[in-house]
């Protein structure tokens, strides 16, 4: 697989990352190189492999289901762009 | 009920198509907390209150699976007849949009934690099966504000983070009755086993709907559109028939269907696309590394199997052979489980198909004019079984029942007490009837000849007379064979 500039710019996009003509030209340069090293792994037959996603042989940890949390709108709303008592207030985002 | 034959095809220049929906249902997990975190997830609290720092996605938080959700997922899966998987895996699902904090959705992708199921429509032209490709658990987003402020949107996180069960169907849904019948269904198994409430109204259940139409008698599916957050029934109607007639339209100028995202608006009755999605399916997917797979013992899953309730078509089948209802009738009985409490209640004090038969006339009738569920109606069970009883015995005849059940709806009274004191009781005495009749043909002398040389019509006429000299209180049958009897001698 090698990545194409547009490639880059997209996921770039996606990622919410800005970069320049000059950058992106590094960049390509570099994930190509890294993604030709991780290529190699290509070269094992993995038909019968089930992807690892984890490597603990444990399952997920649960709770119970109660009420133990929410009730800090202040400490929430501190990251908050703008000012505002009951809301998150952010740039107009519509349909 | 007789069958009638599956008739919904768009009807363009060219011929007929037929139009193909699947369904993507978001039902809220009732839960007292959230998916991943302790807040509550009551409905209609102040802004923001019910966040904490994991819904609002601060750096550093873990996420910890609330066990209820998978409980309540995995007795959704059973009742939907469905495969529960013992390993499904979390999944972040990327997108960027202001009301979700995180930057991804938690979800499931490859490994569900329900695969393949089924659910049985009743529909005018027989049973129908509609497949379930798959449930999944995932987070829900907040909510967006647009109309607050000219030029900011504001963002209320309290439905950050909530459970919610993905439930996808096949494309095997063929119209929009089908729809409708689907998503009632959906909602009355979940309602059943105490899963999801189903209010629309407060978005505890919405759908995303795929539609694509073919041309009659193709077997291969034509390009589908995702018409996006339909919440409520209707909509979802009204977006399907605009969007298939758009399609129709499409395909007879030789244009070409996108795939996409499009939106409903439901001031301008259309469809529109969503150009802003374009990106948004590129969704990366991958294991959420802050969470391990989720492994199901076999031994929870045939625990919570052993206790699930009767279910609807279980039920339906039970009303008719039990109580010897018509299909009709058991199917709206069963709609509600509320509903199929207070039947059975009012069955086993009274006459069973005569209790099917008011209930569904009289009392739905007042309940949807008082905008009342029946957990909330003013009669009890109890009380509308004798009345039942009543009408059965003879002792009122079914108008005098009406009356009886419009005082009880005012005096909340047994109607018992209602029938003596206002002197309601049915005149079924033979003797004192005949006399009555007798007094009446008497004074119709001309009306009777007229009857006896053909003009038969005024039967109806005689019964009236003797319903208005007894006060409505004479019973009809006896009335009908007396008069018979009297007016052939």
């Amino acid at each position: 697989m090698s990545l194409d500039k547009e490639k880059i710019k997209h996921v770039a996009k996606l990622a919410r990352i800005s970069v320049d003509d000059a950058k992106v030209e590094s960049l390509t340069k570099d994930l190509n190189s890294i993604f030709k090293f991780i290529e190699q792994l290509n070269e094992l037959n993995t038909d019968k492999v089930e992807p690892l996603t984890s490597i603990l042989n444990q399952s997920l940890r649960s709770r119970k289901d109660e009420i133990s949390d929410g009730k800090i709108r202040e400490k929430v709303l501190k990251n908050s762009p703008k000012e505002n008592e009951e809301f998150f207030v952010v740039p107009k985002v519509v349909e | 009920m007789s069958k009638e034959k599956f008739d919904y095809f768009i009807k363009g220049e060219k011929g007929k198509y037929e139009v193909v929906i699947g369904l993507e249902v978001h039902a809220q997990v009732l839960s007292k907390s959230k998916l991943f975190s302790g807040s509550s997830t009551k409905f209609g609290a102040d802004p923001n209150n019910q966040v904490s720092l994991i819904d609002s996605a601060f750096p550093g938080m873990l996420p910890v699976i609330n066990e209820e959700c998978v409980k309540q997922a995995v007795r959704t899966g059973l009742g939907l007849n469905a495969k529960i998987n013992n390993y499904s895996v979390f999944d972040r699902k990327n997108y960027f949009y202001a009301d979700l904090p995180q930057g991804y959705q938690i979800s499931q992708y490859k490994n569900p934690i329900v695969g393949e199921g089924k659910v049985l429509l009743d529909m005018p032209y027989g049973s129908k099966e509609i497949g379930i490709e798959r449930l999944h658990l995932e987070q829900d987003a907040g909510k967006s504000i647009h109309d607050m402020d000219p030029s900011n949107t504001y963002v209320d996180l309290n439905r950050s983070g909530i459970a919610l069960m993905e439930i996808v169907s096949k494309p095997d849904l063929r119209s929009p009755d089908e729809v409708n019948a689907y998503i009632k269904k959906l909602r009355s198994i979940m309602r059943y086993l105490g899963t999801c409430d189903g209010n629309m109204q407060e978005g505890s259940l919405r759908a995303d709907v795929n539609v694509s139409v073919r041309k009659e008698g193709d077997k291969n599916f034509g390009t589908r559109c995702e018409i996006k957050n339909v919440n409520s029934i209707k909509f979802m109607q009204m977006a399907i028939e605009y969007e298939a007639a758009r399609q129709v339209e499409l395909i007879e100028n030789g244009k070409v269907i996108d795939q996409e995202t499009r939106l409903f608006d439901t001031k301008k009755n259309e469809t529109r696309s969503m150009r802003s999605k374009e990106d948004a399916h590129d969704y990366r997917y991958f294991p959420d590394p802050d969470l391990l797979p989720l492994k199901l013992e076999q031994k929870l899953i045939d625990d919570l199997k052993k206790t699930l309730p009767e279910l609807p078509d279980k039920k339906k089948e039970r009303f008719i052979k039990e109580y010897g209802l018509n299909a009709y009738e058991a199917n709206v009985l069963v709609s509600e489980k509320e509903i199929s409490d207070y039947y059975e209640e009012v069955a086993k004090l009274s006459d069973k198909k005569l209790a099917a038969t008011w209930m569904m006339g009289d009392l739905f009738a007042m309940l949807n004019d008082k905008g009342l569920d029946i957990s909330k109606s003013p009669i009890s069970a109890k009380h509308f079984a004798e009345l039942v009883q009543s009408i059965k015995s003879g002792e009122i005849s079914g108008r005098i029942a009406k009356e009886v059940f419009e005082i009880m709806l005012e005096t909340g009274e047994n109607p018992k007490k209602i029938i003596e004191s206002k002197g309601l009781k049915q005149q079924s005495d033979p003797k004192e009837l005949e006399k009555m009749i007798n007094e009446i043909l008497t004074k119709n002398k001309a009306k009777v000849d007229q009857y006896k040389s053909g003009k038969e019509k005024l039967f109806g006429f005689f019964v009236g007379q003797v319903m208005k000299s007894s006060g409505g209180k004479a019973n009809p049958q006896l009335t009908n064979e007396i008069l018979k009897k009297l007016l052939k001698g």
